[in-house]
């Protein structure tokens, strides 16, 4: 990352750029006060996993799920679980969460809402069962710092490379082989079937559908392989999973208990692609968001989607609104600007004339909008063709438009995409091609300074100007109905519509979450002296 | 499709009937194809005769490696070059069916359809199982479309239904009668562990037993579409549906395939 490469090389209008802020957080607002005002099962149960409870009764179904299911049923769900559940904690004479948790499944637990001096017992219990959660995410975090002291953290641009077998068994060899050729950042890709699980797996997994199951013991195999990779290497080598969909808050918690280090988080993906509820999904990645600040976790949102489903030229602009959105949401939840690694991609029709020079007018307004971010760039999807060696050479385009542009993380481009999930020899050409971009360039963004008034700083300007009258358009109507009219994605998805809706709970006055009560009111970023969990 | 007999040599008297081919590389004749494929041993001269191997057996004679490269202590990759010995009878190669149907602008489909169904198609989409990739549907069903032709929602004599990502078997059969259905789209793009193929024979099955007085597609059920860009090893009659649509369809194929196949006849 070199600070030169990021001088103003557009020549954008400040005040505009102000501007576009200024009507993000307007947009914002009131989706912000909807987080602030309600919970979810999913928000709920990230507590009970906080305080360190795993395991699932015999049919699979996480203990979380099944006391978190019972407190709504018998007292509802609008004062949070923490009062009911510490109470009849106390009250049963319970050794911990999960011996509750049998004691429901087996129904003889009668939850209730305690009142009075047992209230503050049971808010007392809860809120020290929450901190020491806590403490373990920051103990992560502070191990994380000192690794990346140790072994050391690669220059960026990184590569990010994925892995998708389905068997954590299989992922881990082939993600350390991965990392041996050059990855900086390993993404295990999720079951396709996991966004719309109302639960978290548990256990090493070994059958997932074009991907493998997000769990709390897949996340720490991985990492622990990782960790011995790194070392062996010289290099920290990320690790990133998927807090998206709707157990998103449960998915953070375990990210920051097993060290995880990027998560892709989107504020809009599930709602657009995988027509999950928008006010779920927004109350659940407000509390993730927060998560991930606390953890030190750089989070990946998901506008290079947009331009799977509309055109790339057309739809600039919706990238950059929604970047701005992701960036308040993110700002707001507590994450530092070295942690949004928002995203977008190298998507317009090769065909095109100067489809080049567009691509690095966007890259370069993204870059230069967000100078501190770590930009994550996409490569081409939705062009390649079965013509693998015309993919191989599209390809090598996004790379060098990557470098040229200072982009942090790069995704490498498969000459293979759309055809299979990459082969060995796909993804050890695809890092060949990369690295020969990477060592061939250099430092390429220090000379690349597009003429004033010329192509790529007036289409920069254009996309910005119209992304500025799209958020005024978004800020008078407000996000939800603008979602709801599929200004993102050109998918129409209304408010009430979706799955996960049922989830959703009105805060009661007198609502208890200790875990939310810290990250509200504690700087997640503040330094703390603390003893690491040993490695 | 014609067996892969070795062709044996021909007597003269025959060659006139014969288009003998082979492939092409810069001479007619030369035979000459490149392959690429890792082998899962270390690099190294014994892995390169193992190539060749390979190769030998591929009917590559001569064949020579070209390209070797060590990934990874365990594997390596190949790319070789050789003349194939195998014979191709052009003329008895017949041309696959093209399509059955012509092909319809918007304006055309709307107007078969008004005149011969007097009121809106309705065609109901979804990507099942686990099957989250939306691409493919929505590239047919939504506005925008694909390559250039606008999506079936554009057309407004089709009345679209896209039900989205991840719905249930169940939940398309309902919704498509619910919606008195004329016809299902179901895309599939993950194909691990053959989903694809699994999850369209679940569907059609679904679908014919839910309907087990129908006739024909359009007579008792609604047609029947999947697509997806690997159902290129089945036949239609293997699923169960009506029809397969493979990498590269546009909107307007799909309209024009909905138009002749639930409305024969009609607008010719």
């Amino acid at each position: 990352m070199s600070d030169t490469a990021r001088e103003d090389k557009l020549g954008l209008d400040p005040r505009l750029v102000d501007r576009a802020r200024r009507l993000a957080a307007r947009a914002a607002e009131p989706v912000i006060e909807l987080a602030r005002t309600h919970t979810t099962v999913s928000v709920e149960r990230a507590l009970l996993r906080l305080t360190g409870l795993h395991g699932a009764d015999a049919g699979g179904t996480p203990w979380a799920n099944v006391i978190t299911d019972a407190v709504a049923a018998q007292v509802g769900l609008e004062h949070g679980v923490a009062l009911p559940v510490w109470d009849a904690l106390r009250a049963g004479g319970h050794r911990d969460l999960e011996s509750l948790a049998r004691e429901v499944a087996r129904g003889g637990v009668s939850f209730r809402l305690p009142t009075g001096a047992d209230a503050g017992t049971a808010r007392a219990a809860a809120g020290a069962a929450a901190r020491a959660g806590i403490a373990r995410i920051d103990r992560r975090r502070a191990e994380r710092d000192r690794l990346l002291r140790e072994i050391g953290d690669p220059p960026q641009p990184w590569i990010y490379l994925i892995v998708a077998t389905g068997d954590i068994h299989e992922d881990i060899p082939q993600a350390q082989a991965a990392a041996r050729e050059g990855a900086d950042v390993i993404a295990v890709i999720r079951s396709t079937g996991q966004s719309l699980l109302d639960y978290v797996p548990e256990g090493a997994t070994r059958e997932g559908y074009a991907g493998t199951y997000a769990t709390q013991e897949n996340f720490r195999l991985m990492r622990a392989a990782l960790d011995d990779t790194s070392r062996e290497l010289g290099r920290y080598v990320r690790l990133t999973n998927y807090a998206s969909g709707l157990c998103m808050p449960e998915i953070a918690v375990l990210a920051g208990l097993e060290r995880l280090d990027m998560m892709l988080n989107d504020c809009m993906y599930g709602i657009i692609f995988r027509d999950i509820n928008p006010r779920r999904t927004f109350i659940d990645q407000r509390f993730s968001r927060q998560i991930h600040a606390r953890a030190g976790i750089v989070i990946n949102t998901g506008e290079d989607n947009y331009l799977t489903t509309a055109d790339a030229v057309d739809a600039a602009h919706t990238v950059i609104v929604s970047q701005l959105l992701n960036e308040r949401f993110g700002h707001e939840a507590g994450l530092a600007d070295g942690q949004l690694g928002l995203g977008h991609a190298f998507e317009i029709d090769p065909s095109l004339p100067d489809s080049f020079r567009l691509e690095l007018a966007h890259a370069q307004l993204v870059r230069e909008l967000f100078p501190a971010a770590p930009l994550k760039y996409m490569p081409p999807t939705k062009h390649m063709t079965g013509n693998i060696f015309a993919g191989y050479l599209l390809d090598a385009f996004f790379h060098l438009a990557g470098v040229m542009t200072d982009q942090s993380i790069i995704l490498i481009g498969m000459m293979t995409e759309g055809i299979h999930t990459p082969w060995l020899s796909d993804r050890d050409l695809a890092l060949e091609n990369v690295r020969y971009v990477r060592t061939a360039c250099g430092r390429l963004a220090e000379d690349f300074v597009p003429r004033p008034g010329g192509f790529v700083a007036e289409r920069a300007r254009r996309v910005l100007a119209e992304s500025v009258e799209l958020l005024e358009r978004v800020e008078a109507d407000g996000l939800l109905p603008a979602i709801a009219d599929g200004t993102f994605g050109v998918t129409r998805r209304p408010p009430d519509g979706g799955k996960g809706l049922a989830g959703v709970v009105a805060r009661a006055p007198g609502y208890c979450n200790p875990a939310t009560e810290i990250l509200d009111t504690e700087d997640p970023h503040g330094s703390r002296d603390m003893a690491e969990v040993p490695a | 499709m014609t067996t892969a007999e070795p062709t044996r040599y021909a007597p003269p008297a025959q060659a006139d009937t014969r288009q003998v081919i082979r492939p092409y590389g810069d001479t007619t004749g030369d035979g000459m194809v490149q392959v690429s494929f890792t082998l899962p041993v270390p690099a190294g001269a014994r892995a390169e005769a193992a190539a060749l191997s390979l190769a030998g057996q591929m009917g590559l004679d001569p064949a020579s490696v070209v390209h070797v490269k060590p990934m990874g202590p365990d594997f390596t990759f190949f790319i070789v070059y050789g003349r194939v010995r195998h014979l191709i009878d052009y003329a008895a190669i017949e041309a696959p069916e093209g399509r059955e149907y012509p092909l319809l602008s918007a304006t055309e489909a709307n107007q078969v359809i008004r005149a011969g169904l007097g009121r809106p198609l309705v065609v109901v989409g979804a990507c099942i199982g686990t099957d989250a990739h939306t691409v493919g549907i929505d590239a047919i069903l939504n506005v925008k479309g694909f390559a250039g032709e606008k999506g079936l929602e554009y057309y407004r004599e089709l009345r679209v239904v896209n039900m989205g990502a991840q719905v249930a078997v169940a939940e398309l059969v309902e919704r498509a009668k619910a919606e008195n259905a004329d016809a299902v789209l179901v895309s599939q793009v993950v194909t691990q562990r053959n989903a694809h193929l699994h999850n369209a024979k679940q569907m059609a099955a679904a679908f014919h037993a839910e309907y087990p007085t129908a006739v024909a597609a359009g007579m008792g059920r609604p047609l029947l579409v999947v697509g997806g860009p690997r159902f290129d090893t089945v036949t239609a009659a293997d699923l169960g549906v009506d029809r397969i649509f493979g990498r590269g369809t546009t909107p307007a194929e799909v309209a024009s395939y909905l138009v002749h196949a639930l409305l024969p006849g009609a607008g010719r």
